[in-house]
């Protein structure tokens, strides 16, 4: 690792100023991808402004059917939040299955989407649940935010504050998690609220995170497994690496869809 | 059997440092002023080196000096070597490559070490490494085994005219061509041994110490062999002479074969000690693990096996690539040669082997012995063809392995091995018992209505380990004998330490060991001590490595007891004015057999120390020291079966079953032993479903970290069955075998076995990764 300088922000307004004031700052959250990053020397931030002492961003809040998830707040303690596992079981189980428990109880959702990983898990859920990322500067529709491989909408130095979303009716994720990392293979989340259903794939895209609507429009017609049978999933603009093909992971994508569709059948309305 | 003697499972003595952080590994290590390195390596697979500019990286912050390999070889420094000779068919000697420990005019592969950084601290050493300017000019790339033999191929070394480094033949090619054309039934097949990344916990690491008051060097490495690393250090590398070479491996975690070798490391570091006058301190980070580390298996081979019309073995031919990598590590030629081909009778009398096998040099790290070394190649190859072979003659894989079984003792293979011991038929019952091998066609059904394809293989390994008789390893080309050393000093109160060659680095020797003198003294275990690891404390021993610390390196202290208890049992018939012939140890007391007259064991070993009233003529003390070197190799053998379901839509193997009925001879500590199994099946099936390692076509690893390099993990494996049929090894005094790498040897054919077995399709290579087994499932449909 390089040297750095590190502070520690107590507020959003803090940690933007300390960030106009470094060179080429970096926000910490977690530090579960930063970190290995600048230990590998691959990043040498000269400022680490660290937000996860910042209360503002911490927590979930429920109004409701609305769900609001601060940006510091772990893994861990979306995946054990009660309130919203009744709410939404799928996003804490989501977050029950990222990694291990050691990145569980580092990494934040703020910094999960931040980076953008074209693996991560969340981007599924945040554009399947068409959530609303919000920032110290503005509010940005999930569709909007995600644009390519660890590319989003965030402008240098905005920081992410919470994640808002109106719970599901039903909804599910299902999750091929690459053999070595752990991350997606081929991540599915499907959400179904009222007659739209919005189905979300992680993992897969050589763009990152997209949406697989000629399954939307199968299910919107038929919300069971089998309207699915007949889906092909086109390889054309998928990934391909060493551990799964394009083709190998248009078959996970299908299947981890049908398998998100079953899993919400079979649990109690 | 005391309570803590032979046969008990007692807890390891060692585990309580570990597990409360208290181990002392070579990191821990801290000098007066010592300084940290770190090694400038190549990023290119192969490329000539035009210049090497250190000024800028000298003049950095806290640098004590930036040192190269022309330094090094101005200084008289060796280059490393192959310690063992293979000759090729044609008589000509193996063509090694000159490796020099920091490279001075080509790099051969990415990691190479090309200059050292010396700073006063890791930070400030990397800060430095990166400034240093290295010029390559780029070369062509090769780091298939297959690619490096095509005419045209890039030259990695001249010493080696088509990168080829030997050509080597065993067995009657005649009698194996003769035995085929008999044959009522051929089957063949293709088969790879996937390249393996040893991953121990610890990395590698190093502090080299020179004292210029003394003129005398310390090395604390992480090494499965001080005396070896001594040795070689000495003999050819030029470092220092032996008595001015202290060796010391204290605590290290795990080896796995890896830790063997002598590296560039540890030289660089002890001559850069007495060039700087600091000591040098080196850890690997992660990543220089996955490079540097000598890797496992990577052999490519063409198998034949021939049947007459009664299914009996006629034949085996066996060609196989092995691909050594960059330079031949210490002892990369012996691994596909005689701890290789030697194996390819398994546990079957087959009159007719015909072997031969090809070693290449490519772009990639040095390959040597991993876990097994040579005999998990043998078995998969075998354990694979036969279960080919029995699918394709429609019979039982169970009956036709029994049918062709060796079945008295010794036999003599065609492949120089004489198996002095074992009992086949009693692993495969032992283990088709275990599994419910009979209700298995119920269970696939079942499995079947629940959308999964169950599938069940299996696999009887033999291996020959407690490396080795020394004439015999002399005379096929080892530089070194394969005996091993112990002392044990009774201390003048009966507290007995045992001084050994062998090394612990995972096995629980401290606990072993010390049963041994448990057993033959009545002593608890932790009254005795087993000192290890340091050339200036132990004489000279051999280490471990191939299973060889049970038969070898407990033969030597069971010796060295002998002449304890011999002593012991006359000062005592002395004391007790008793016939020495009557003396018997018991439970700690030394008695006059069938009378109430004893002395305990401690007042024995006063008695020897005080020296008042001991036999006339005797010298005093209660010291003895033994050399033990083998008649013959031990023959672990068993039957390993796997039973798999598998997710056709996803291509996902799970294990649900996985029986391990070995023979390792008698057992001191099942416990220790039965972890040893856990641990060797983890690695075997890690290699079958789990671990690949790729290269790209420049030579860079692509699965360089965990993120892309599957370990196996808990949740990969099932719960295990292990279970043990013993006959006894007739070599050796305790009767043991060996126990360390059984579990990787016979493990990945029967997982393969198996998953074959569940898809249909023969066509599978490990890894059988959930991609490849979708793919194998798509291929079949
Ligand atoms: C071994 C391992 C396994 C993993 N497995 C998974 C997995 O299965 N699924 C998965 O989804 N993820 C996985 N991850 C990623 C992990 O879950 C974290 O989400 C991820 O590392 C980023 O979160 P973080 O809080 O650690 O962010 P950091 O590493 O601290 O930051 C990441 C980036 O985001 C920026 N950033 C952080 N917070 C904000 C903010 N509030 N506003 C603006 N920018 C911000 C930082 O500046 C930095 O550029 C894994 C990580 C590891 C190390």
């Amino acid at each position: 690792m390089y040297e750095t300088q590190y502070h520690r922000a107590t507020s959003v307004e803090g940690a933007a100023r300390q960030m106009g004031e470094a060179e080429d700052g970096k926000y910490l959250a977690g530090g579960m991808t930063l970190i290995p990053t600048m230990k590998q020397r691959l990043a040498s931030p000269s400022d680490l402004v660290d937000l996860r002492r910042i209360e503002a961003l911490k927590g979930v809040k429920i109004t409701g059917r609305t769900v609001r998830i601060g940006a510091v707040t772990s893994h861990y303690d979306v995946s054990t939040n009660v309130e919203l596992a009744k709410i939404c079981p799928a996003i804490t189980s989501l977050a029950g299955h990222i990694g291990d428990p050691q990145v569980r109880n580092m990494g934040t959702i703020g910094g999960s989407i931040a980076n953008n990983d074209p693996a991560a898990d969340y981007p599924s859920a945040l554009l399947a649940l068409d959530a609303t990322i919000v920032t110290n500067r503005r509010s940005i529709a999930a569709a909007d935010y995600f644009i390519g491989l660890f590319e989003t909408a965030l402008e240098p130095d905005e920081i992410i504050t919470a994640v808002e979303f109106t719970a599901p009716d039903r909804a599910a994720y299902k999750k091929f998690p690459n053999p070595a990392s752990l991350y997606a293979m081929a991540g599915v989340f499907v959400a179904k609220s009222g007659d739209t259903v919005r189905v979300a794939v992680t993992g897969a895209g050589e763009n990152g995170v997209f949406r697989l609507e000629d399954a939307e429009t199968a299910l919107a017609a038929d919300f069971h497994a089998s309207a699915l049978d007949n889906l092909t999933v086109d390889p054309n603009g998928l990934l391909s690496d060493l551990h799964a093909s394009a083709e190998y992971r248009a078959n996970l994508v299908k299947v981890m869809a049908k398998r998100a569709v079953a899993e919400i059948a079979s649990r109690p309305m | 059997m005391g309570v803590e003697g032979i046969g008990a499972r007692v807890l390891r003595k060692e585990d309580k440092r570990f597990i409360t952080g208290k181990g002392k590994y070579t990191d821990d290590m801290v000098v007066p002023g010592m300084k940290h390195a770190t090694f400038v390596r190549s990023p290119h697979a192969h490329a000539r080196i035009t210049g090497i500019d250190v000024d800028a990286a000298k003049a950095m912050s806290g640098v004590v000096a930036v040192l190269t390999g022309s330094e090094l070889k101005a200084d008289g420094i060796g280059n490393l070597i192959c310690g063992w000779m293979i000759h090729s068919k044609d008589g000509t000697p193996m063509k090694m490559g000159a490796w020099s420990p920091l490279a001075t005019d080509k790099v051969r592969y990415v990691g190479d070490a090309v200059a050292i950084v010396i700073a006063d601290t890791k930070g400030e050493a990397r800060d430095a490494a990166e400034a240093v300017e290295v010029s390559y000019e780029e070369l062509p790339v090769v780091v298939n085994a297959l690619d490096a033999m095509q005419q045209g191929a890039p030259e990695i070394h001249a010493e080696a005219p088509d990168n080829l480094i030997f050509d080597w033949d065993l067995g009657d090619e005649a009698a194996t061509n003769a035995a085929f054309a008999k044959a009522a039934h051929v089957t063949s097949m293709d088969i790879v041994n996937n390249r393996l990344v040893p991953n121990a916990m610890e990395p590698r690491a190093t502090l080299g110490v020179y004292d210029s008051g003394e003129d005398h060097y310390t090395c604390w490495t992480t090494s499965q062999n001080p005396h070896v690393a001594r040795l070689v250090m000495s003999a050819f590398y030029n470092v220092a002479p032996e008595n001015k070479l202290r060796v010391i491996a204290p605590d290290v975690g795990g080896g796995f074969g890896s830790k063997i070798y002598i590296y560039p490391e540890e030289i660089t570091c002890l001559w850069a000690s007495r060039k700087t006058g600091v000591p040098v301190k080196w850890v690997a980070d992660r990543t220089e693990s996955f490079l540097t580390d000598a890797h496992g298996r990577d052999h490519v081979t063409h198998a034949e096996i021939a049947f007459d019309s009664d299914h009996r073995i006629l034949g085996l031919k066996v060609a196989t690539i092995a691909n050594l990598g960059a330079y031949m590590s210490l002892f990369s030629s012996c691994v596909p040669t005689y701890l290789y081909a030697t194996l390819l009778s398994g546990q079957y009398a087959i009159p007719a082997i015909h072997a031969n096998v090809k070693t290449v040099y490519t772009n990639t790290a040095p390959v040597d012995a991993y876990r097994g070394a040579g005999r998990p190649e043998a078995t998969y190859v075998l354990e694979r063809i036969m279960e080919t072979a029995a699918r394709e003659l429609k019979i039982s894989p169970a009956e036709l392995r029994r049918k062709n079984f060796v079945k008295s003792f010794p036999h003599q293979t065609p492949v120089i091995m004489c198996y002095d011991a074992g009992d086949f038929d009693a692993t495969l019952d032992a283990a088709m018992n275990a599994a419910d091998y009979a209700g298995f066609e119920n269970r696939r059904q079942e499995a079947a209505k629940r959308g999964k394809l169950r599938g069940i293989g299996m696999s009887c390994y033999i291996e020959a380990c407690g490396l080795a008789p020394s004439s015999a390893v002399g005379s096929l080309g080892a530089g070194v004998g394969l005996w091993e050393s112990a002392e044990v000093r009774v201390n003048a109160v009966g507290t007995i330490e045992i001084l050994t060659g062998s090394h612990s680095h995972g096995q629980g020797h401290e606990t072993t060991f010390a049963q041994l003198a448990a057993e033959r003294f009545g002593v608890p275990i932790d009254s005795v001590s087993i000192v290890h690891g340091d050339t200036d404390k132990v004489q000279m021993g051999m280490g471990t490595y191939g299973s060889r610390s049970g038969a070898v390196g407990m033969s030597a202290i069971a010796k060295a007891l002998d002449k304890v208890e011999a002593k012991a049992k006359k000062i005592a018939a002395h004391l007790l004015e008793a016939d020495e012939a009557d003396i018997e140890i018991k439970n700690g007391d030394v008695r006059v057999a069938g009378t109430d007259k004893s002395v305990p064991w401690f007042q024995v070993a006063l008695a020897a120390y005080t020296a008042h009233n001991l036999p006339s003529g005797m010298e005093p003390g209660l010291k003895e020291g033994a050399f033990y070197d083998p008649s013959n190799f031990t023959f672990p053998g068993g039957c390993h079966i796997c039973e798999v379901e598998i997710d056709p839509e996803t291509g996902t193997t799970e294990i649900v079953q996985f029986v391990a009925a070995d023979d390792f001879g008698n057992i001191i500590n099942p416990m220790i032993v039965e972890g040893q199994v856990h641990g060797g099946l983890a690695q075997g099936i890690g290699q079958a479903l789990l671990e690949a390692t790729h290269y790209d076509a420049s030579g860079q690893l692509l699965t360089a970290s965990y993120m892309d390099y599957t370990m196996p993990r808990a949740v990969d494996l099932p719960s295990f069955t292990v279970t043990n049929t013993v006959t006894a090894c007739p070599s050796n005094p305790l009767g043991v075998k060996g126990c360390g790498e059984a579990g990787a040897i016979g493990s990945p054919p029967a997982v393969i076995n198996a998953v074959t077995d569940a898809i249909s399709n023969n066509n599978l290579a490990m890894p059988a990764t959930p991609q490849n087994v979708w793919a194998a499932l798509q291929a079949a449909k």
